[in-house]
């Protein structure tokens, strides 16, 4: 039985076998490969995506347990704003403007982490960015990173101050 | 150990960057074929590694890799500056996997200029330059060598030049001598008459002028892109999924595979029942290696998941005693001996060490094997159909990759075509002749008739490493009756000869470095800065030792070792003033210092670090200064600073990879952790310029991180480190 689920807002049906952990259904059967592969244990979150908002190690995740649920990868972060058209967004702006990534293999898992963390806690602390940021980075974007989220929370509190 | 050569800082001498620098262009064959290989309709080619657009698009040809180091961009900010070009039409591509595109051609280049300046091939990196002797043609990246070799030597006078040949031919159209041209942002300029002439214009017959051998190059004040904040070119692909790795690889019909190779390195596969694999739904076909089983199926996880059902048979090569600790008692024993295999020494050691009124120490220093733990587990796709082998995937040395792929597959170098793709970090992991999956790719594809790729398991790639090695080390100095070290002897057992590295910044009298060579089952392996950071812990602990001794701060022992005027006091004496050296801290924290000169930056830290209740240590705070000559991009400078302290501390705080029975012990990020977020300390970076050579920077910002913690965790609470990582040891 196919596996249907939302994958950036599209309507997907998988052909994998239920036990294939999501993150290999991404790369191979839809070609989304901006997530990545790094340990296969829910170890270093390279694989990370957002499943119904939820942040989600995908190489830990079979593929049964998406059925009906909306997946987002980075492919699909910049229209989280429901555009029509391609927008990134502001994590990816700041990751940018900050210089964040080196190799950039970790990076499509740390911003998908930083837009979950961001969902939750639009200004978060650093103990908020601690607690959630736990992706690994090899080359060591680690201030970078926490800088860049900062500046993203420090815009949308600005928003909210206009509006208010 | 005397200071051989003196530069001055910035400010207080010549003005550094203008000079003469002679190269020849006369390497025919290999330029025609660079050209022949890139350039298409419309577009002009400078010697193969630049190329011009005549919609003026300038694509500057890089041999080196970007694998994270920023590389791409600060090779082109270097180039294109001397050209004068426009910074919004620059692109950098990879350049192809070919002999002519080797860094040997580069280095025909270099050899024109290194022969009259002395100074710069002795400081030049032996890593980059030794092995090209003996490897050339091959196309590195290693030894921090893009920005100072490549880029200094290279790229910068090739952009001089061809900008030369660009003027030479608007002089020639306009009929106006030369020197009423100028050139900026990839035009030329006629003031008097307000005529411009594009580069894109200009290109095609500029490009069949000679190229000038020795063109001046542009003095510093001159600069308009080297050292400045560029963004880097790659990241924007990095932010949203669409930048390629090797791993990402797709060819239609593609299998993929996954490997085990014998546990015990130097073993091979003695039997292999393939029978539950293949019953696995999706396992194609099993293929057996001489060290390996590659498991091929439908995609990886029924590859993996056939891998798991096997219980290949493989032999232990004679390396089932090989421990840890039998690699720790070898080299011991062999420093104890005292029969080195090379002794490099200075000035009178034995009087020194018998000198009236000196006090002596010694102390045994070891390190484990360290892991890359690059991101990126290894992974390459190949397809052999008609004769051609063609095979993608990330190596730090895609020349010599191809030429491998070419005998593991018994096919001539011109049938095979490899593509560099960009990496999830390398770290020195990736170079060809350990990269163990060139062999696997090639032995694999040549068996099926469809295109494949091979993913490794994260266990496979830790159990699987081409580790720092593991390395012991007897210290042992005296101090004189001044209070400064009057002898200093460096015993260190491992596979590499270590001179440079185990030598010491200081002025000292009496030195000794003696290397006894040890070997194991494993592979003498690169590793971000490698030596440096081992005899860096080793050399930088032993110096704060020796200023306990002596009763005196270790920053003020430091110093008064030091001479006056020098690169490496400068760079002492900013990190203590930006750490408010001397200055209060709260109780149970302390303070560390370490300065280690590597790939000819001088870097020092400060780390702030105190232990947890649960007495582990905590990191607070890390400042570093560090002079490279140059800075080409203060921003990514800023960024290769950063990693290299937290790969560092990472090291130091909880990596270890360890032997039992020949066989690695660690086999993913739970038992080989790796530095996250949570522990990264704040760093605070500074550089100081100078007018010493360019050095390289994506290594140097790693050795002094681990001494400064044990200095600090020292200060802290009197406990001395001695051996690495520090999981495991009491606070």
């Amino acid at each position: 039985m196919p596996v249907i689920a939302r994958v950036n807002g599209e309507s997907v049906s998988f052909n994998a076998d239920d036990d294939t952990p999501l993150l290999w259904a991404l790369r191979e059967e839809l070609g989304l490969t901006g997530t990545k592969f790094g340990c296969g244990i829910a170890a270093c979150g390279a694989c990370s995506v957002h499943i119904d908002g939820v942040i989600a190690r995908s190489c830990s995740v079979p593929l049964a347990s998406v059925a009906g649920k909306a997946i987002t990868t980075i492919e699909g972060l910049g229209n989280q704003g429901g555009g029509s058209e391609a927008a990134p967004h502001p994590l990816q702006v700041a990751w940018i403007a900050h210089q964040v990534p080196q190799c950039g293999y970790c990076q499509s898992g740390q911003l998908m982490a930083a837009a979950a963390l961001l969902k939750t806690a639009p200004r978060p602390s650093d103990a908020e960015i601690d607690a959630a940021m736990t992706n690994i980075c090899r080359c060591g974007t680690y201030p970078r990173i926490r800088e860049a989220i900062h500046a993203v929370a420090g815009q949308a509190a600005d928003q909210t101050g206009a509006v208010a | 150990m005397k200071l051989k050569r003196r530069y001055f800082l910035v400010g207080a001498a010549v003005a550094l960057g203008a000079g003469m620098f002679g190269v020849v262009w006369s390497n025919d064959a290999a330029m025609a074929r660079a050209k022949r290989l890139t350039t298409g309709k419309g577009e002009s080619s400078f010697a193969g590694w630049l190329k011009i657009g005549a919609d003026d698009t300038v694509t500057v040809y890089s041999p080196h890799i970007d694998f994270g180091q920023g590389s791409h961009t600060a090779l082109a900010q270097m180039l294109a500056d001397e050209l004068d070009a426009d910074w919004a039409k620059i692109r950098v591509e990879q350049a192809p996997a070919d002999y002519a595109f080797g860094n040997a051609a580069l280095a025909k280049v270099f050899a024109g200029q290194m022969s009259g300046h002395p100074d710069v091939v002795g400081h030049l990196p032996d890593p980059v330059f030794g092995l090209l002797a003996r490897n050339a043609p091959i196309q590195i990246t290693g030894g921090s060598s893009a920005v100072r070799a490549t880029g200094q030597y290279g790229m910068r006078v090739l952009g001089a030049s061809a900008r030369l040949a660009l003027l030479a031919e608007a002089a020639d159209r306009l009929g106006v001598p030369q020197a009423e041209l100028t050139a900026s942002d990839s035009r030329i300029t006629h003031a008097k008459s307000g005529k411009v002439l594009r580069y894109g214009e200009l290109a095609e017959a500029a490009a069949e002028r000679p190229l000038a051998n020795e063109p001046t190059l542009k003095a510093r004040g001159a600069y308009k892109l080297i050292g400045q904040p560029v963004d880097r070119l790659d990241i924007p692909a990095k932010v949203n999924g669409s930048a390629r790795y090797g791993i990402d690889v797709t060819l239609p019909g593609m299998r993929v595979a996954t490997a085990i190779a014998a546990p015990v390195r130097g073993g091979k596969l003695q039997s292999i029942d393939p029978a539950p694999a293949l019953a696995v739904k999706g396992v194609e076909k099993i293929i057996s290696l001489d060290d390996a089983v590659v498991v091929v199926a439908s995609g990886y996880w029924p590859a993996l998941k056939g891998a798991r059902a096997l219980a290949p048979k493989f032999s232990d090569g004679g390396n089932g005693a090989i421990s840890s600790a039998s690699i720790h008692t070898a080299q011991a024993q062999r420093i104890a001996e005292g029969k080195p295999d090379k002794d490099v020494h200075s000035g009178d050691l034995a009087a020194a060490f018998a000198g009236a009124g000196t006090r002596q120490l010694t102390a045994d220093y070891r390190v484990p094997f360290l892991h890359h733990a690059t991101m990126e587990p290894f992974a390459m796709t190949g397809h052999h159909a008609g004769g051609r082998l063609e095979v993608w995937g990330g190596t730090q040395d895609p020349v010599q990759t191809r030429n491998l792929l070419a005998k593991y597959a018994g096919l001539s170098v011109e049938d095979v075509t490899f593509h560099p793709m960009i990496m999830g970090g390398g770290f020195g992991r990736r170079f060809p002749p350990y990269t163990q999956i060139i062999e696997q790719i090639a032995r694999v594809a040549m068996q099926v008739d469809y295109p494949v790729k091979i993913i490794w398991a994260r266990e496979e790639d830790v159990r699987q490493g081409a580790y720092r090695p593991q390395s012991s080390a007897r210290l042992k100095a005296a101090l004189g009756a001044d209070g400064k070290i009057a002898a200093w002897q460096s015993d260190y057992a491992q596979f590499a000869d270590a001179t440079a590295e185990a030598g010491l910044p200081y002025v000292v009298p009496a030195t000794a470095m003696r290397h006894y060579k040890t070997i194991s089952n494993q592979v003498d392996a690169y590793w971000r800065s490698v030596n440096a950071s081992q005899h860096g812990f080793y050399n930088e602990s032993f110096v704060d030792e020796l200023a306990h001794l002596a009763g005196q701060d270790p920053y003020q022992f430091r110093r008064a070792h030091l001479p006056a005027g020098g690169r490496h006091l400068a760079v002492l004496d900013a990190v203590a003033r930006r750490s408010g050296w001397g200055g209060a801290l709260p109780a149970g924290t302390g303070r560390g210092i370490a300065l280690v000169e590597s790939f000819g930056t001088i870097c020092a830290h400060v780390v702030e670090a105190s232990v947890k209740p649960d007495g582990t240590p905590l990191v607070h705070k890390v400042y570093a200064v560090a002079d490279c000559g140059m800075v080409v991009n203060p921003r990514n400078a800023e960024a290769q600073v950063q990693g290299g302290i937290l790969m560092g501390l990472s090291t130091a705080l909880g990596e270890a990879i360890t032997l039992t029975g020949g066989a690695v012990d660690q086999s993913n990020f739970t038992d080989y952790p790796v530095l996250k977020l949570a522990d990264a300390p704040v760093i605070d970076v500074h550089f100081i310029e100078s007018d010493a050579p360019v050095g390289g920077l994506g290594e140097p910002g790693l050795p002094p991180a681990a001494p400064a913690l044990a200095n600090a965790l020292f200060a802290a609470t009197g406990r001395r480190i001695r051996a690495l990582p520090l999981v495991g040891q009491a606070g």
